[in-house]
């Protein structure tokens, strides 16, 4: 289980997510979810140890991932994968070499091993057969859906999602949320996913965290969500403009602005 | 406010940013030095990066041979031309293949052959790692497990340091030998008295000195333009800024080196 305590970032005097409390259950789908600038993706990469935060503690098991030793961390790091929203595959490694790169990095296997490997799991995402192609040659899908064939390469024990859905057509989008579950399921892992996919997240997650500015504003099973009577949350849900979340993140009055900034038109009232 | 007042709070203004430029470059000067350092440090421990290391040498040190050669070829024959015209009115011809040898493996050979690099091999590196930021590719080594400095740092800075005084000693190669044919089959310098003077008055002493610019001038060029790169902000302008920031800190700093080397080899 990956435990948070007083979890803090902030980036210069931007708090990025306020001191906040996080459980994620072993083996199965926990969805981060919150509009953009939420805290989501912070959250997620303070998860996997990419980003220090400023505040708290991350247990792995017994182990602080904010104490532990560069060598140890990369040891943790062997037993997780991650599927990067702009997918961040190695431009100058063609699909095969990319879906290989953590068997060639970790492992003794011979490369016939590897190579069968490599096959089952772009068989898994539907791309057997591209081995060759270059990520310059893929469209946002198809390089999506090579990132989780090497996020999940060494069928790693957790796999961490940021936005894996973002910028897909429907078809592509239904797909990865299928893997994602499929791949969870059946490989017994344990799948953190940011999302602001709102259906997406509610029919493949176990455990739904949602956050607002930053902090944690509703949590529990995609049921409990459904049916929270929190606002906030039914307005997320239905991606309703009007509610408590304001659209406009401006803190002065737009009137103000106008009519008071030099060099601005003066409205006479 | 008065006119003296104005005066005190425009040079306080002044001074403060200057201090606060000062400590910033102090700080990015310690960075870059930590981080390179610690880059280099990870070549004593496993996994060796042999493979990555000899194609960054093939990248950086065959794809800029085309550069130096030209770069080393039109050096050669313009020092041989200016160096006649010169040494005609003392009528002392004969000195043209010291001049020339002298000139390039002391200086021009070490200081535009880094020029040349840091154009060609360091701005690349720079906009490489920098691009490999923006798009998540360094974030994404991480999380496979594999240390960016080890993988994207050390093969480059070892690479550049190696490659350096190889280009330098091709660049010198080729400039004599430019200045050998301008000399003698275009200005009618004796052969013989051109190569005598040049084995002559070059020693070991003049080429040590040159290889150790060389290296030393390898060794910065693989920290700040990898550093640039590794430190650039992850954005499209960011990654433009830090190209160019490399290419002007690396070749100023080239030359304050060179001065201070050069001090110690006369």
């Amino acid at each position: 289980m990956i435990r948070a305590e007083k979890l803090s970032k902030r980036f210069g005097d931007v708090a990025a997510l306020s001191p906040t409390d996080v459980h994620i259950q072993s083996g199965a789908i926990t969805a981060i979810m919150g509009g953009s600038g939420s805290g989501k993706t912070t959250l997620l990469r303070l998860l996997a140890g990419l980003e220090k935060p400023s505040t708290g503690h991350i247990w792995y098991g017994d182990e602080d991932l904010c104490t532990i030793s560069d060598k140890r961390l990369y040891q943790i790091r062997e037993s997780m994968g991650m599927l990067f929203q702009y997918s961040a595959l190695l431009n100058s490694l063609n699909v095969y070499d990319n879906v290989a790169f953590p068997l060639h990095e970790h492992t003794d296997l011979d490369e016939a091993v590897i190579r069968t490997m490599v096959s089952m799991k772009l068989e898994q995402v539907g791309l057997r057969g591209f081995e060759h192609l270059m990520p310059s040659e893929l469209s946002g899908g198809m390089a999506k859906r090579v990132a989780f064939a090497r996020a999940i390469a060494m069928d790693p024990k957790i796999v961490f999602f940021d936005e894996p859905t973002s910028g897909l057509d429907p078809i592509s989008a239904g797909v990865i949320s299928t893997l994602i579950k499929d791949t969870s399921t059946k490989n017994r892992m344990t799948s953190i996913v940011v999302t602001h996919d709102v259906p997406a997240g509610l029919s493949i997650a176990d455990h739904i965290i949602l956050l607002w500015q930053g902090r944690i504003i509703a949590e529990g099973s995609p049921d409990e969500i459904r049916h929270s009577t929190d606002e906030r949350v039914q307005q997320f849900l239905e991606g309703r403009p009007d509610g408590p979340i304001p659209f406009s993140r401006s803190t002065t009055s737009y009137i103000d602005d106008l009519t008071h900034k030099p060099g601005t038109v003066r409205l006479e009232s | 406010m008065s006119e003296l007042t104005m005066k005190q709070s425009g040079l306080a203004t002044f001074l403060g940013r200057l201090g606060r430029s000062t400590l910033r470059g102090c700080e990015q000067l310690g960075d870059a030095t930590m981080l390179g350092l610690h880059a280099l440090s990870l070549i004593f421990s496993k996994p060796w990066q042999g493979k990555h290391f000899i194609i960054q040498l093939y990248a950086l040190g065959v794809g800029s041979l085309a550069i130096i050669v030209i770069t080393g070829a039109f050096t050669g024959m313009v020092l041989a031309l200016q160096g006649y015209y010169t040494l005609a009115k003392f009528g002392s011809e004969s000195l043209l293949g010291a001049g020339v040898g002298m000139s390039i493996i002391r200086e021009l050979g070490p200081v535009l052959g880094a020029f040349m690099i840091i154009g060609r091999a360091g701005s690349s590196i720079t906009a490489e790692i920098g691009i490999m930021r923006v798009t998540e590719q360094t974030d994404a080594l991480e999380m496979m497990a594999v240390n960016p400095k080890r993988r994207i740092l050390l093969p480059r800075i070892v690479a550049v340091i190696l490659a350096v005084p190889l280009l330098v000693a091709i660049f010198d190669v080729v400039g004599i030998g430019t200045g050998y044919i301008v000399g003698v089959e275009l200005l009618g310098v004796n052969p013989g008295a051109y190569m005598a003077e040049l084995v002559a008055k070059i020693s070991m002493h003049d080429i040590y000195g040159g290889w150790v610019k060389s290296v030393v001038f390898g060794f910065l060029i693989g920290m700040i333009c990898t550093y640039m790169g590794y430190r650039a902000v992850p954005t499209t302008e960011g990654v433009a800024q830090a190209t160019t920031q490399a290419v002007v800190i690396s070749s100023v700093c080239v030359l304050i080196i060179d001065y201070i080397l050069t001090s110690f080899f006369l």
